[in-house]
């Protein structure tokens, strides 16, 4: 009998470590033999703390929401062999959310013990780094690659097998591979979770990477707010070189021999972007190179150097594993296999999803992610981070691939999906987006350091009522010259959420500025609270919340909201009994 | 040798060629702020963006290496709207001052929006408003008028190594400047001024005593004095006298670089403490006299002292502004007529 904590960030922020405490002393006080372990996260953060227990027959009861109270009942039930009447057993509903996924870079997720290599052999890890050196060619390891159709799953998705080949091809001796570690969307912890949950499927990709391009040395660029990951690396990096599959030669054929180590960021997204972070990892400012040459002509230190992000290395021991055509049989023509989407924002089930490429954009959050919170009504999704676009309710119905996301202005990118509902202001969103990549520009260029300064203001002066007629085709003016002309894929990419908003939402901009009014009211500049006479009993009690009071009116009379004073905190809104406050 | 074509019309170019040297080959003008031939190409400003055949984004010419058949156009209008955008969005965070900016007449970003039609900038919104550094004793910062092309910077790294500057902070609040921006004073800056000579615009100037508008100047090139390197230098000048020097731009043997002192030790020219003829001093005073006379006083006191003393009991200290020749003949004749070997000189600029 085992029990297994999930024990991701997420599952810890959510009381995970507690909950293996309590675990570990009423196991002890119990005296039952069951075991107890940990794992990395399953994806479903809206459960965590999530607890798995196995039985002696190997049957799987997952438990959700282990509180300290949850901790104790489930030993007692496990002792009272009756965990099937535990109440927090998962819902089969989602169960089913899981079955419709199909896993395959976090097929490990959730289910072994990271910290431990054992597991992730039993599960038929480094069967495929065996299988590459000992029977294939590094040529032989790109051609699988190919044929399994990965792309890179970092944003631009350009074909891995590509990359590995320039690499590959490029004279020279010395080569170099990066992981791209530096995971820095907003709401996107799909790298997170595979570096927490399944560091060994990074580190074999890697191998396996390093194997076919023909470098010795990789590097895994890790973002430092990832503390848990680069412990878990670190650990799970040890027990590779222990077990001789790093700092040695693979499996004594003499062919081959890989060395790894980590390198923390510092904080700056631009360093997501690969020149930037190569840069950093010479010891520079991250700033981006101009390209061409391109990381695999000129890299690290000058050198070939191919650069991928997480998911795609863990998806490359799958492939070598399985061959490229199980790979391959899954998505569709133009984007074979997986993707791994971190579903966030107005949604039920927020959490991380892997599904086959071509699902469809309704499927995912409806199908898996329980639809919209609070059943309000869809609104838009955002793909693709702050370089990404939204894609408005009228799509929904498009697969998700490369091709088809891009044609709705949005980006496939590295897999965040920001779900909004019809309360978002789909200016204020542009805005939140807009200050986003403001902020994290380099500073470099001007289109971008420049740029998106005043894109921002423009975006913060409508949203204020100050816009002027004229400044939505600024601003789509504005937008395309930075998309065309910044040096690096952070500018190139800033202007999509501010475009695609005016594409599918530009009677949003219009209510901004022509009518002074914010359609979902949220902005706050634009609202009016006002006090229906015939609807208020003088109950007194937006009176008495009111912060600044600027609400007048006497015991049983109609209260009045004075306009001047009012801060549009929406306050009496909140608490009047009545629906007397209406916001306009 | 590869074959490019640029507005249509084939040329021969070295393989390892940019578009910009091509494109300055084939004599067509490329607009640059940031482009430095001695430095690694930066692709910052954005001026120099030509339009590639399939290439989805527009190209720095300055960062991108010739290929074979490869199709360039300088000049459509989509190149002249977004270098006009370039100098908009640059004007729009840039004091416009140029009635009373020193720089004016030789600004690279004056002379563009002069070109590109840019009267000003269109966008209204925050502007750098940051006080001057004018803690060095040679040249002033605006940090007002900074348009981060990074050529301070770089020229400060990569050819001077002194690595005084820095681009700090980051987006819209990025600045070239010295660490923590605590001042040129504070910093590791030599003075060389090879930050000032690259400086596209007004942000980085010599002091100056009087305000004399670049075309009132005249330059004359010459051959830096200070030492034996032999800088190419232009001497500034106006009304016939010296008011400042600047690097020669390019060739040997300093490739447009300087020294602290071929960069701004040039008042003692017209200085009135200067001394034009030799000084004997007669009963406490210091009094002019003719070479005749010095020559015959230096030879009375070098005769009384040896003859006194020895001839070790004499030195000689000549100095690193002296030719070889000079110098030679100095130890000579300090070890041959005078008998000593005491004799250095200050070869430590």
């Amino acid at each position: 009998m085992k029990l297994i904590v999930g024990q991701g960030s997420c599952g810890i922020a959510a009381g995970a470590s507690k909950a293996y405490k309590i675990l570990e002393e009423e196991i002890k006080n119990s005296g039952a033999n069951i075991k107890l372990g940990s794992t990395g996260c399953i994806g479903m953060c809206y459960l965590e703390p999530i607890v798995d227990f196995i039985d002696d027959d190997g049957k799987k009861t997952t438990f959700v929401k282990v509180d300290e109270e949850i901790a104790k009942q489930i030993v007692k039930d496990i002792v009272a062999s009756k965990v099937d009447s535990n109440e927090n057993v998962i819902s089969d509903e989602d169960k089913e959310a899981l079955a419709k996924q199909k896993r395959i870079s976090l097929r490990n997720c959730g289910i072994i013990d990271p910290e431990n290599i054992d597991e992730y052999i039993e599960s038929g890890g480094y069967k495929a780094i065996e299988r590459c050196i000992k029977e294939m060619t590094p040529e032989e390891v790109i051609e699988e690659v190919k044929v399994s159709g990965l792309r890179g799953r970092g944003g631009a998705g350009f074909p891995t097998w590509f990359k590995f080949n320039a690499a590959r091809q490029s004279p020279g001796t010395e080569k170099y591979l990066v992981c791209n570690a530096d995971e820095g969307d907003p709401g996107a912890f799909m790298d997170r979770s595979v570096l927490e949950g399944d560091p060994h499927a990074l580190i074999e990709g890697m191998i396996i990477a390093g194997y076919a391009i023909g470098a010795s040395e990789g590097i895994i660029y890790v973002r430092a707010e990832y503390p848990l990951a680069i412990k878990r690396l670190n650990i799970a990096m040890a027990q590779a070189e222990e077990r001789g599959y790093l700092n040695k030669d693979l499996f004594g054929e003499g062919k081959f021999k890989f060395s790894l180590r980590i390198k923390a960021g510092a904080g700056a997204f631009v360093c997501g972007e690969e020149t930037a972070l190569l840069e950093s990892l010479e010891g520079n400012r991250g700033t981006p190179r101009p390209k061409p040459p391109f990381p695999a002509q000129k890299g690290y230190w000058g050198k070939p150097t191919n650069i991928n992000n997480v998911e795609t290395f863990a998806n490359v021991p799958f492939i070598l594993a399985n061959g490229g055509d199980a790979f391959a049989a899954v998505g569709t023509e133009d984007s074979k296999g997986t993707k791994v989407f971190a579903l966030a924002g107005k949604i039920k089930k927020g959490g991380l999803v892997e599904v086959p490429m071509g699902m469809t954009i309704r499927e995912i959050i409806f199908g898996i992610g329980g639809g919209i919170a609070e059943d309000k009504g869809f609104k838009a999704v955002q793909m693709g981070g702050p370089s990404g676009g939204c894609i408005p309710a009228e799509f929904l119905d498009i697969p998700v691939d490369y091709a088809s996301i891009t044609k709705t202005g949005a980006i496939m990118g590295s897999g965040g999906m920001v779900v909004m509902d019809e309360t978002t202001c789909m200016v204020d969103m542009a805005k939140f987006f807009l200050d986003f990549t403001c902020k994290e520009s380099c500073g470099k260029c001007t289109p971008c350091r420049e740029g998106t300064k005043r894109m921002l203001e423009m975006l913060e002066k409508i949203t204020e009522g100050k816009g002027e007629p004229g400044d939505i085709e600024k601003l789509e003016e504005l937008g395309k010259f930075i998309n065309s002309a910044s040096l690096c894929g952070l500018g190139q990419t800033a202007s999509n959420p501010v475009l695609t908003t005016i594409r599918y939402f530009r009677d949003e901009y219009e209510a901004h500025i022509n009518d002074k009014k914010c359609p979902a009211k949220q902005c706050k500049a634009l609202l009016t609270y006002t006090i229906d006479p015939e609807k208020c009993t003088g109950c007194t009690i937006c009176a008495r919340n009111c912060p600044v009071e600027a609400i007048t009116g006497t015991l049983k009379e109609p209260h009045k909201i004075n306009p001047d004073i009012c801060i549009k905190c929406g306050k009496c809104y909140e608490v009047c009994r009545f629906g007397a406050v209406s916001v306009e | 040798m590869v074959k490019i074509e640029i507005n249509d019309v084939t040329y021969d170019v070295p393989e390892d060629f940019t578009v910009l040297q091509a494109c300055e080959q084939a004599g067509i003008d490329i607009p640059t702020l940031c482009n430095d031939d001695r430095l690694v190409a930066h692709a910052a400003c954005r001026m120099c963006l030509v339009e590639v055949e399939g290439m989805r984004n527009l190209m720095t010419a300055c960062s991108l290496k010739v290929s074979d058949g490869m199709k360039v156009k300088t000049h459509t209008p989509k190149v002249i709207e977004a270098r006009r955008s370039v100098l908009d969005l640059l004007m729009s965070n840039h004091p416009n001052d140029c009635l009373t900016c020193e720089k004016s007449g030789e600004c690279k970003l004056q002379d563009y929006c002069y070109e590109y039609g840019v009267e000003r900038g269109s966008f209204v919104g925050e502007r750098r408003d940051l006080p001057p550094d004018e803690s060095n004793e040679f040249y002033d910062y605006d940090r007002n008028k900074c348009i981060l092309c990074g050529r301070c910077v770089r020229v400060c790294e990569e050819l001077q190594c002194t690595h005084a500057l820095t681009i700090d902070n980051r987006g819209f609040g990025a600045l070239a400047d010295t660490p923590f921006r605590a001042g040129r004073a504070e910093s590791t800056c030599v003075s060389c001024g090879n930050c000032v000579a690259v400086c596209p615009v007004g942000a980085l100037l010599p002091k100056r005593e009087k305000r004399i508008r670049a075309w009132d100047t005249k330059k004359v090139k010459t051959t830096c004095t200070y030492c034996g390197v032999g800088c190419q230098l232009e001497l500034i000048t106006h009304k016939g006298k010296v008011i400042g020097s600047k690097p020669v731009e390019q060739g040997e043997p300093n490739h447009g670089l300087l020294c602290v002192k071929g960069s701004y030790a040039t008042d003692f020219i017209n200085h009135e403490e200067r001394l034009k003829t030799p000084l004997i001093r007669r009963n406490g005073v210091l009094e002019e006299a003719s070479w005749n006379a010095a020559f015959d006083l230096i030879v009375s006191k070098i005769k009384e002292t040896k003859e006194k003393y020895g001839s070790n009991s004499l030195g000689g200290f000549t100095s690193a502004r002296c030719t070889n020749e000079d110098n030679y003949l100095f130890q000579k004749l300090f070890r041959a007529v005078i008998g000593t070997n005491n004799v250095d000189h200050c070869a430590r600029l």
